[in-house]
């Protein structure tokens, strides 16, 4: 008791120097100070790099090092690299590519995953511990491993890759056989290892979702008389599009950028972005043009999650409005 | 009125009421229905009967199976024995979609992502009806709660009154043969919820709905409800109109559920006609009250007083039964004055006083430490056969 209202009249006594500070910390400087904490890690883990990206992706090319300058006999501002990221069909088949890939993994994971989570939400509540920690599971080894794991899987002479062969031959005429199944190299060998390894990405917001939706809902539906697959579509789908959209951008994003697995199992002869990023940084050593790639696809998914959120604000509002 | 309350009273003496002559033929019946959930018995063979048209009232404390029964009736539980019928329609086997029976939950259960058009339309699209007849009913359903102009809101823009009148259009709008009620005052302050409930009557009347209310509130019970079951443990113990089971409770159980009342235990000295002496030693009296059939001299008995049944005064009362006590306690409501009294052997009564007369400034019917005369008439006295 006596120390609080020693402490209150020190700055009382001392309105000078730091007593205006101590004020408004005693005021409002915790809760300040924990809404700026994620502002400060993102100026200095996010803007910043990106800025010093997007500086670069303006630069001038050059054989020195670090291979790139800003002035002199360069402009300050060179947009030839845009201008060849917008030409050059090499990008914009790798922007398709990965788009492409990135939305079948993340359609794929939606359908994998959406029955799993909410399965996960009506079984007791030990076995959902027990379900949960499976579908955590795989992050506990190496996902370089993981992708290695399918690898041997999908290899021409692998013993998986005979059994669905042998299948294959057994269900088509014998004029269709074939020896294996081309799966390494391929588009679909990325969606799979991607969806393999995706898939908990989409499972858990979903599951966070799902889980919080009133089952009283799902009964009111049912009482009205509508049946299980009628409810679920009416009531249970239209509440889980939160979750879905999470889980699809959790996919999504990381998917497109994918770097390991199209290196690993996909076709060299048709690049994801991530891989002509790497390319131009390390083996053209080709900075400006890496780094004007790198904002392509920033902006490419950032701009329509932009938009979408704009729009839904702006229902939102209008929806409040409505008499 | 006399004539009434003997009438009442040889009812329930003659056991279970709706099994009287010249009474509809029950709409709804639970037949031996027993519901166990592992080892534990939730509703323990319940057989009740409910008429068409009429509001039911299934009151009980919490976990006395009540909301149990009700999720029975509406197909999300199945009994584990018994069965229910619904004009004359085994129930057994029927998945809740398929049921015409209506549920208003007690959290109301709005579809957050309709409109208030859009929940109340939402069991029409089951129904073979045109696009302007849906439209139609859902407009009428929107005027029967007085709603029509909040149509287009959505269950978190409007008030919980309001939602609270959604819930009840969306539950009627297919017209059910029978609605069940989940708590439905529950979710609202003090005031709306009078006003709630004779809007709920209202409605109850215009539509000629059967309803049954699951409700741990015994005056919600009691407005509403043409007859109430009152649930202890998974089993019924009374079936009656309200004043049945108010003035004529037939267990302790009954009488301490619904109001408030003094219990003395006593032994019967004599029996003439229907007037019983009763020996009550926590009265030092022997007091007359109104025989209940099968008691004889010298069986143990309990005698139950309410509040608003005992005169309290500083003087002798005229009547058969009088004894002294000391105010213990008093609170001043206004209207009415509660008196706590205790008595020559310690224990204390309850008497509920109206304040009929316009008291003088620093006056009362009594003080603090006052010694008052208290006195019941013979049929004001319940009595309960131990």
């Amino acid at each position: 008791m006596t120390e609080v209202s020693g402490n209150g009249a020190q700055p009382a006594s001392d309105p000078g120097h730091h007593g205006a500070f101590a004020r408004w910390f005693n005021r409002r400087g915790w809760a300040d100070l924990t809404i700026a904490t994620p502002y400060v890690w993102l100026v200095i883990f996010f803007l910043v790099p990106f800025l010093i990206v997007v500086a670069m992706s303006v630069a001038t090319r050059t054989p020195t090092s670090p291979p790139f300058s800003f002035g002199g006999e360069h402009p300050l501002i060179n947009t030839a690299t845009y201008d060849r990221l917008f030409s050059d069909s090499l990008y914009i088949r790798a922007f398709l590519t990965s788009i492409r890939n990135a939305a079948f993994a993340t359609l794929l994971c939606l359908l994998i995953g959406y029955p799993m989570a909410l399965g996960l939400t009506r079984v007791s509540k030990s076995w959902r511990n027990i379900l949960l920690m499976l579908v955590i599971l795989p992050f506990w080894t190496s996902f370089l491993l993981r992708v290695y794991a399918w690898m041997g899987l999908m290899g021409n002479n692998s013993w998986f890759n005979k059994l669905l062969t042998a299948g294959y031959n057994m269900m088509m005429p014998e004029e269709w056989a074939i020896r294996s199944i081309q799966m390494m190299n391929t588009n679909f060998a990325v969606v799979l290892v991607t969806v393999y390894s995706y898939l908990p990405f989409m499972i858990l917001p979903l599951y966070a979702n799902l889980e919080k939706l009133d089952l009283t809902l799902n009964e009111a539906a049912e009482d009205l008389g509508s049946r299980p697959f009628r409810v679920f579509l009416d009531v249970t789908l239209p509440l889980s599009v939160p979750g879905i959209i999470a889980g699809g951008l959790l996919v999504f994003i990381p998917a497109s950028g994918e770097l390991i697995i199209p290196g690993l199992v996909g076709n060299p002869s048709q690049p994801m972005i991530g891989r002509v990023i790497q390319d131009e940084f390390a083996s053209a050593r080709d900075w400006p043009m890496a780094s004007a790639v790198a904002v392509g696809l920033l902006l490419l998914l950032v701009v329509p999650m932009m938009l979408y959120s704009h729009f839904e604000a702006k229902a939102h509002e209008k929806r409040a409005m409505e008499p | 009125m006399k004539g009434e309350t003997a009438e009442m009273l040889a009812a329930a003496s003659s056991g279970t009421p709706e099994a009287a002559p010249g009474q509809a033929r029950p709409f709804i019946r639970i037949e031996g229905v027993t519901k166990r959930f592992g080892t534990f018995t939730a509703v323990s063979s319940v057989t009740l009967d409910i008429r068409k048209g009429e509001i039911f009232a299934l009151l009980g404390g919490s976990g006395c199976g009540k909301t149990t029964l009700l999720r029975m009736l509406a197909g999300f539980e199945t009994p584990t024995e018994g069965r229910i019928f619904i004009d004359g329609q085994d129930m057994t086997g029927v998945p809740a979609y398929e049921r015409p029976v209506h549920m208003m939950f007690q959290s109301y259960a709005l579809f957050p992502h309709m409109t208030v058009e859009k929940n109340i339309a939402y069991g029409l699209k089951h129904e073979k009806m045109t696009e302007a007849q849906r439209k139609d009913r859902v407009r009428e359903m929107l005027d029967l709660v007085q709603l029509t102009q909040f149509s287009h809101r959505k269950p978190h823009q409007i008030s919980g009154g309001q939602r609270q009148r959604v819930a009840l259009a969306r539950a009627l709008a297919r017209q059910p043969k029978l609605l069940l009620l989940d708590e439905p005052l529950a979710a609202l302050d003090k005031k709306l919820r009078e006003h709630t409930q004779f809007e709920l009557m209202d409605i109850q009347h215009k539509t000629g709905t059967t309803f049954i209310v699951v409700t741990h509130d015994q005056e919600e019970a009691m407005i509403l409800s043409n007859r109430i079951a009152v649930m202890d443990k998974g089993e019924v113990r009374q079936v009656g109109s309200p004043t049945e089971i108010y003035e004529y409770p037939n267990s302790k159980f009954v009488a301490g559920f619904i109001g408030s009342i003094t219990f003395f235990d006593g032994k019967v000295a004599s029996v003439s006609g229907d007037q019983a002496m009763v020996d009550v030693p926590d009265l030092g009296t022997t007091v007359t009250a109104r025989a209940i059939a099968g008691i004889a001299p010298g069986q143990p008995i309990t005698l139950a007083l309410r509040p608003e049944k005992i005169a309290i005064s500083r003087t002798r009362p005229d009547g058969v039964n009088a004894f002294e006590g000391t105010v213990d306690d008093l609170g001043y409501f206004g209207k009415d004055s509660l008196y706590k009294v205790k008595l020559a052997s310690g224990k204390v009564l309850s008497v509920l006083s109206v304040n009929a007369r316009r008291a003088g400034e620093n006056e009362r019917v009594a003080d603090w430490e006052d010694r008052v005369w208290l006195g019941f008439d013979p049929g004001a006295a319940i009595l309960l056969a131990q």
